[in-house]
């Protein structure tokens, strides 16, 4: 019955999290209309639908608007049965949803900031960054299996996904070395699986066009970052 | 199908988090074992449980830790899910609820620490930005009795621990939320009617004395 409605993506073409909307949506062979928005010049449409916190992605399904793209996730997975993406037992979903928000909060949170800094800051979040990466190498290693979902792309590799791709670029434009192949030997196999995925290597942001953003978004940040900390 | 495995909560009287995961504990009518930690000395089961965060609350069920009080709640919610269920069952409604708890996750925390422990302007800004947040929330109530209709739901369960930390605000805020807020007050004693909710939260008192002591003592030492 929902399959009938119309599926847009409200999305930034470097966002992570409005490329994780997509990557499900093609897992699961749903058809959407993609509206490219910009961030920085804001559209009436998205402050129509994220009037509280003005981001994207936006999913729109028939009459509905769903926002954050956790919870946009976990409603493509109830709404359209097909891969599912979340485990079925409630413990797994449980550990799902912690190692997500984990991954998010903490690793990924400090390895961006350890791009936009640099000197004792930069090495700070660095540090920080590797220590969060180890917790999530010994759930990898304990995983065993290709993905996180088994032999399927699941919800937690779609999370982490963007490790697999952003944050080599990351590693670039910040100078520095997160995921060391020898330290981090499951999570660079993961990456390379993930990365190589049919739905998934067609749906990538380009590279250069990424470094250029990234070169100037890391810089923006930083600077905002560096007078926030005098104030 | 009701799960009678044991059930243990580590976890702090005075917490927010903790007290969101007992109100769903009582609501499903769940008996377990309450595991009182002292934060500043962590017990080895606590590190044990919850190496990775170190935090409370930790719910362990089947000998297993589940971490994070939202996801503690919505566990609860999938393993007993025959009794008073907290999220609804359409989708598009449980990704409303999903969105309006993680809402009060991102906003209210860190606010009320600002509204707590800032001055001048920086406390000022935090403490219109605090309003604005429950403002938007009773927006969401609308002229519901609660955020999950006519019965308690997941947004309800994240919110209302919130409460005992009304008058704190209030206090270094110099503001009444009954002035501000009167829907959210309404709301707030509407929850305080369901004995899963008086049952759970401490005295308001009590956690005004400790919050005030808690504010008093990380100001001398910034």
């Amino acid at each position: 019955m929902e399959s009938k409605e119309v599926v847009k993506l409200l999305g930034f073409w470097v966002s992570q999290s409005s490329m994780r909307v997509e990557w499900a949506l093609r897992l699961k062979g749903v058809e959407y209309e993609y509206i490219e928005e910009d961030i920085f010049n804001k559209s009436p449409l998205l402050l129509e639908l994220n009037p509280v916190h003005k981001k994207v992605p936006v999913l729109i399904h028939g009459e509905k608007v769903i926002l954050e793209s956790f919870v946009i996730l976990e409603y493509i997975d109830e709404t359209w049965k097909q891969y599912p993406i979340l485990p079925q037992d409630p413990y797994d979903r449980a550990m799902a949803r912690f190692w997500a928000k984990f991954a998010e909060e903490k690793f990924l949170d400090n390895a961006f900031k350890a791009m936009c800094t640099q000197g004792v800051q930069k090495e700070g979040y660095l540090k920080q960054a590797k220590e969060y990466l180890e917790k999530i190498e010994e759930v990898l290693i304990k995983g065993k299996s290709k993905f996180f979902g088994g032999e399927n792309i699941g919800y937690l590799d779609i999370v982490l996904g963007v490790i697999s791709y952003w944050l080599p670029l990351w590693e670039v434009v910040g100078c520095m070395k997160i995921v060391d192949p020898i330290q981090f030997p499951s999570t660079t196999l993961w990456m390379e699986n993930f990365r190589n995925h049919p739905v998934i290597k067609d749906k990538l942001p380009p590279r250069d066009k990424m470094v250029v953003y990234y070169q100037w978004r890391s810089k923006e940040i930083g600077a905002r970052m560096a007078s926030a900390r005098k104030s | 199908m009701a799960d009678s495995s044991k059930v243990t909560l580590l976890d702090s009287w005075y917490s927010p988090f903790g007290m969101r995961v007992r109100i769903a504990l009582a609501q499903k009518e769940i008996e377990y074992e309450y595991k009182e930690e002292n934060l500043s000395d962590k017990s080895p089961l606590l590190l044990q449980m919850n190496p990775v965060k170190k935090q409370i609350p930790v719910l362990i069920h089947r000998g297993k830790p589940v971490c994070e009080s939202l996801i503690i709640v919505q566990y609860i919610d999938e393993v007993w899910n025959q009794k008073s269920p907290l999220l609804p069952s359409d989708p598009y409604q449980r990704a409303r609820a999903r969105f309006w708890a993680d809402f009060v996750d991102q906003k209210i925390y860190s606010l009320g620490k600002q509204v707590w422990l800032s001055t001048g302007e920086a406390q000022e800004a935090a403490k219109k930005e605090l309003l604005d947040t429950f403002k938007l929330l009773e927006g969401e109530l609308g002229q519901k009795p609660y955020f999950g209709g006519e019965t308690l739901g997941f947004v309800d369960v994240a919110l209302i621990p919130f409460y005992t930390w009304f008058s704190s605000f209030e206090h270094c805020g110099n503001f009444t939320m009954v002035e501000e807020c009167p829907k959210l007050v309404a709301w707030a004693h509407k929850c305080m009617e369901k004995e899963s909710v008086s049952k759970t939260l401490p005295d308001l008192k009590k956690v005004f004395d400790f919050l005030m002591d808690f504010i008093k003592k990380q100001k001398a030492n910034k």
